[in-house]
């Protein structure tokens, strides 16, 4: 599991490759978390889980646990390249009406 | 049903078994020739229940999680995931999606998500003595 950051024109974009479990969140949301916090400017935060193998339910703790540390913030949360089960899974929390969710692409998905 | 091949495991409920797990009882489910999604769902119910044992049922301590898990003729599977940990009062108010005893960042949809990537969910649990949970799916496969 790993967290790539990179900030362009005000939006920071986290890019998680692995998987997300009980086991690896707590590591994710600290690096992430700890992102946001050095970085002045930002207006919002993509999530990318194109590179994500496998999640479960702690994902979904994981994105709604960003979502309320950065709201107070005034930071935006998006989350993209969720694989169907992902954006299925996601959908299940009702996630979609406080932040964007966007699927992968068919080309990309397999 | 008929019974055709059976994993049987034990191991602590330690965060870093939570992907052993899934993927043993992935690898050993893969006898049934099913589809990658079909291997996804399995492996992600079984993250759930894992992921219960190890956030509720022992919390701060470590105990055994134990999983059967039975393959059957018609294509079936049958996985089990059992612990000796504290139980639930109410299981029906545990299952409620969203529903989470903890708080912090979990979500409370272990159930709901077990619930959507199986056919059959039964959960027994007594308080004090621990909970299992058992779950049927039925393999369609590749097209054959």
């Amino acid at each position: 599991m790993s967290v790539t950051i990179k900030t362009k024109d005000s939006q920071m974009y986290a890019f998680i490759k692995g998987e997300i479990d009980h086991h690896t969140v707590p590591s994710i949301r600290e690096q992430i978390d700890d992102a946001v916090c050095d970085c002045g400017n930002v207006n919002t935060l993509v999530l990318d889980f194109g590179d994500v193998s496998f999640m479960d339910s702690s994902g979904v703790g994981l994105v709604m646990g960003r979502y309320r540390f950065i709201t107070p913030m005034n930071i935006k949360l998006r989350v993209d390249n969720l694989s169907n089960r992902d954006y299925k899974i996601m959908r299940m929390s009702g996630i979609e009406k406080l932040a964007q969710i966007n699927q992968k692409t068919e080309s990309e998905s397999k | 049903m008929k019974k055709i091949n059976q994993l049987k495991m034990v191991f602590d409920s330690k965060s870093v078994n939570e992907s052993f797990s899934r993927v043993a009882v992935g690898a050993f489910s893969s006898q049934l020739d099913m589809t990658v999604e079909e291997l996804g769902d399995i492996k992600t119910v079984v993250s759930e229940a894992v992921t219960n044992c190890i956030v509720h049922a022992y919390g701060d301590n470590i105990g055994n999680i134990y999983i059967t898990c039975t393959v059957f003729e018609e294509g079936v599977i049958r996985i089990s995931i059992r612990d000796k940990g504290c139980g639930m009062e109410d299981v029906k108010k545990a299952m409620e999606p969203l529903y989470t005893s903890k708080g912090g960042d979990r979500s409370g949809l272990g159930f709901s998500v077990m619930e959507c990537f199986s056919d059959k969910l039964k959960v027994r649990s007594k308080p004090g003595v621990g909970t299992t949970v058992t779950v049927e799916k039925k393999i369609k496969g590749k097209v054959r």
